[in-house]
């Protein structure tokens, strides 16, 4: 080792620490954002960073460590932002965090990391998230990667099916590991949800872009437009493409209507439709980008559903032009699955929230074209099996909401198509691939799934997660060769 | 990048492209269509795959220029390449001996009835091709017609070339004179498709109809493409694109059809003004990716050849494409 000073160690004493305030991140205005589809969040500064790093109080045990999906060593990384070494930090992140420019803007850091940060007990935690997304930013606008080791290639192979978070996080841990890794993509752009689905405006495509061509420089080889179970089976893949292990990571992909009477009206969007439209084929360019969607100006815009994707669905559509966008949910705003962070920008760009309500049926003009949603108030009932409480119709409180268009974000179904064409890999009754949450193996030789085919619709950390764990059991099968 | 091997005009704004497609050409099957996309900036459009040569790693599609996409598209020649082609999509025709089959066709739609008429001769159906266009230069494919079926009818609306008439005359006139049909596959405009339905549904003939609704994924991911069965919601890229007629809502089909209809016409138009701009601009694109592939690959070849496959030179990779960026 050459002789480079030591770095400097955080010797301000806790209880000053904790009386530091939790430095702000920077917003654009809510009323010229609410326009177009640039980033909300601008990032801290890095002397901003340096100052939130310092409110660490490095816990002998790190609680922001234990509730991270991924298990990023986020004490020693607060150290080396604290003592400067931003890239370092980075380093250390990438350690088990393939993708810190996206989770760092992604992730539900209130019940992860930053929920379980002892800081946060008492006033408000360290802003893990934010200090994430800074060190990843720094790294690349200073165009200096902190890629990890590979080690030397072990001459095994594996190909992953999907590139979104699942398949992304477990490429950069089997590369790391000398595997030659594939990642197949269906569609033409690589990333998955983190690209079809997250807007614009909650995570730049160019971030995304950067954190595959991490990969890529890493070592991992990509294809897009191969649909799996179409393009090539996954005996195709292992027999004739020589593939000696093969993760699933397609991801719930398939949208859930509501099952009223209307919804094939002109106007009536999946919310999966209505992202990717806006998301992958950039259809707020149009006609700079050829790929149409309703034109929201002046329109009344409803978005049914009250998770990360409705809500992004919604500020979408106030950002095409709407004249209202609201959110309707059935439950109260209490059950709310989103992001809290997402909540409040949401509220700041005028997003109306119709608590307790649900549509029932959508009403059309004669030549098929949305008019109105018949909606139903709702009250909350018992607890149900996931421990929320159910919403229970109010009798005799329909009403008619004018609205043109309506987008349904209730949630996702499991992608069929490679289950389709692999009748040996089990499935559950909702077509889930059944995997060992463990070994993440599969019932057939070779094949290991994670994520949201295995799990249902989850998070983009716990996706991450999942991927993880597949790499190490996939390693592991490859130096094993054992079933 | 997806090399265009064959470029020909088969009728009045139709042309033929063969293109180079390994992975789709292994796997295709009559029914089943492919979603392309021109430019970086392009929608993605679905198009049925015409044939397929798996030897020599190569499809077959038709295309009519209607809207932007597909006038751009007619305006490439042998040796350009399409930007992303992806398939192949949706579920194959069921083929099966039926006794005899009508294939009912407009126009383009002929290059998407023709695999399946093939499929269906071969399994041993007496198979009947009834092709209409609304005059002579929209005539495709008639040889190619004829070996696939044991008759074969040509009408033209405007009596421009074969027989004078709709689809649905010839098809009514066989019923009259006795023929019995066991299987009707109609492909093309909604208004011809219904009416073949009209025709054959009240007298039990099981009767397919081949789908073209709005698409984005192709994968079932976004639920656009949805049609009403009954009172039943199916995605016609993945349930589909063919369905029993007698169940389809021509209507819903016919109105989420128009969906776009001002925002088509629209980028239609700008393309006709500024068609050469947008040409050269298509190209420049693709010899752009061209050469970002190509240096790609001589870097992974580069990184192979190092046995060192290592951190230092995972960095130096990253270094050097800076350099060139």
């Amino acid at each position: 080792m050459p002789d480079t000073p030591p770095l400097p160690v955080n010797t301000l004493p806790l209880k000053e620490r904790m009386r530091i305030p939790r430095v702000h991140m920077p917003e654009l205005d809510p009323e010229d954002r609410a326009r177009n589809f640039e980033e909300v969040n601008q990032g801290l500064a890095a002397a901003g960073a340096v100052t939130e790093a310092t409110r660490c109080i490095a816990c002998a045990k790190p609680g922001c460590q234990t509730d991270c999906p991924v298990g990023v060593k986020i004490k020693e990384v607060m150290a080396l932002i604290y003592a400067g070494d931003f890239l370092a930090a980075a380093r250390k992140m990438r350690e088990d965090n393939a993708l810190p420019a996206i989770t760092g803007r992604v992730c539900p850091q209130e019940s992860q990391c930053e929920g379980g940060c002892v800081v946060g007990k008492k006033g408000q935690p360290v802003a893990i998230g934010n200090l994430e997304r800074f060190i990843a930013d720094y790294e690349r606008e200073n165009g200096q990667l902190g890629l990890p080791h590979i080690a030397p290639p072990t001459g095994k192979s594996v190909a992953i099916v999907g590139s979104g978070p699942a398949g992304l996080s477990a490429a950069g841990d089997l590369v790391q590991k000398g595997h030659s890794v594939r990642v197949f993509e269906a569609l033409h752009e690589l990333g998955g949800v983190l690209v079809y689905g997250i807007p614009e405006f909650r995570l730049p495509k160019a971030i995304v872009k950067e954190e595959v061509d991490n990969l890529r420089r890493m070592g991992v080889e990509f294809e897009t437009n191969v649909v799996v179970g179409k393009s090539v089976t996954l005996d195709e893949l292992m027999r004739v493409e020589g593939y000696d292990a093969i993760f699933v990571a397609t991801g719930a992909g398939l949208p859930v209507f509501l099952g009223v009477p209307g919804e094939h009206l002109n106007g009536v969007y999946s919310a999966n439709e209505f992202l990717t439209r806006t998301n992958l084929m950039r259809a707020y360019k149009f006609p700079e980008f050829d790929e149409p969607i309703y034109d929201c100006r002046d329109r009344d815009v409803i978005v049914v559903g009250g998770g990360n994707t409705a809500m992004d669905a919604v500020r979408t559509a106030r950002r095409l032009g709407a004249k209202t966008a609201t959110l309707v949910y059935r439950r109260s705003e209490a059950e709310m699955p989103a992001r809290a962070e997402e909540v409040g920008h949401a509220r700041e760009e005028g997003i109306e929230f119709r608590m307790l309500t649900n549509p029932v049926e959508f009403l059309g003009d004669e030549n098929g074209w949305l008019t109105g949603a018949r909606c139903v108030r709702m009250e909350l009932g018992e607890p149900d099996a996931d421990g929320r409480r159910r919403p229970v119709p109010i009798a005799g409180s329909e009403f008619v909401l004018p609205v043109n268009v309506a987008i349904i974000g209730v949630g996702t179904n499991a992608n069929p198509t490679v289950q389709s064409s692999a009748p040996d890999l089990k499935t559950n009754a909702k077509n889930y691939i059944v995997a060992d949450p463990e070994t993440m193996r599969t019932s057939k030789r070779g094949v290991f799934a994670g994520g949201d085919i295995v799990t249902g619709g989850a998070t983009v950390i716990l996706a991450m997660g999942a991927g993880r764990k597949a790499a190490k059991a996939i390693d592991e099968y490859l130096a094993a060769g054992e079933w | 990048m997806y090399r265009i091997v064959e470029a020909r005009t088969v009728g009045l704004n139709i042309r033929q492209f063969t293109v180079k497609a390994p992975r789709i050409a292994r796997k295709q099957r009559p029914g089943q269509f492919v979603i392309l996309r021109l430019h970086q900036q392009g929608e993605r459009i679905p198009l049925t795959i015409k044939s397929a040569d798996p030897a020599a790693g190569t499809i077959t599609i038709a295309v009519q220029a209607v809207g932007k996409t597909t006038s751009l598209l007619n305006c490439l020649e042998a040796g350009d390449s399409i930007l992303d082609v992806v398939g192949p999509l949706g579920r194959h025709s069921e083929i099966r001996n039926y006794g005899t089959a009508a294939i009912v066709a407009g126009s383009v739609g002929t290059a998407m009835a023709l695999p399946t008429a093939k499929a269906l001769k071969d399994a041993g159906n007496h198979v009947i091709f009834i092709e209409g266009a609304r005059s002579k230069e929209m005539v495709v494919f008639e040889d190619e017609v004829r070996a696939a079926s044991h008759e074969a009818y040509i009408l033209t609306d405007d009596g421009s070339y074969g027989e004078p008439g709709l689809v649905t005359k010839k098809l009514d006139e066989l019923l009259a004179a006795g023929r019995k049909l066991d299987f009707v596959l109609a492909v093309g405009p909604v208004p011809m498709m219904r009416a073949v339905a009209k025709i054959t549904a009240p007298l039990g003939i099981k009767t397919m109809v081949s789908l073209n609704s709005i698409m984005v994924d192709g994968t079932g991911m976004c639920g656009g493409c949805r049609v009403l069965l009954g009172n039943q919601s199916k995605f016609a890229c993945v349930d589909g694109p063919e369905f029993d007629a007698t169940l389809v809502n021509f209507e819903v089909l016919m109105q989420r059809n128009a969906m776009y209809r001002s925002q088509e016409c629209r980028s239609l138009k700008a393309f006709e003004q500024h068609k050469r701009e947008e040409l050269a601009a298509l190209r420049d694109g693709l010899a752009a990716k061209e050469k970002e592939t190509a240096q790609l690959h001589a870097r992974l070849e580069m990184r192979e050849k190092d046995e060192t496959h290592g951190k230092p030179e995972a960095v130096h990779v990253a270094e050097e494409e800076k350099r060139h960026a």
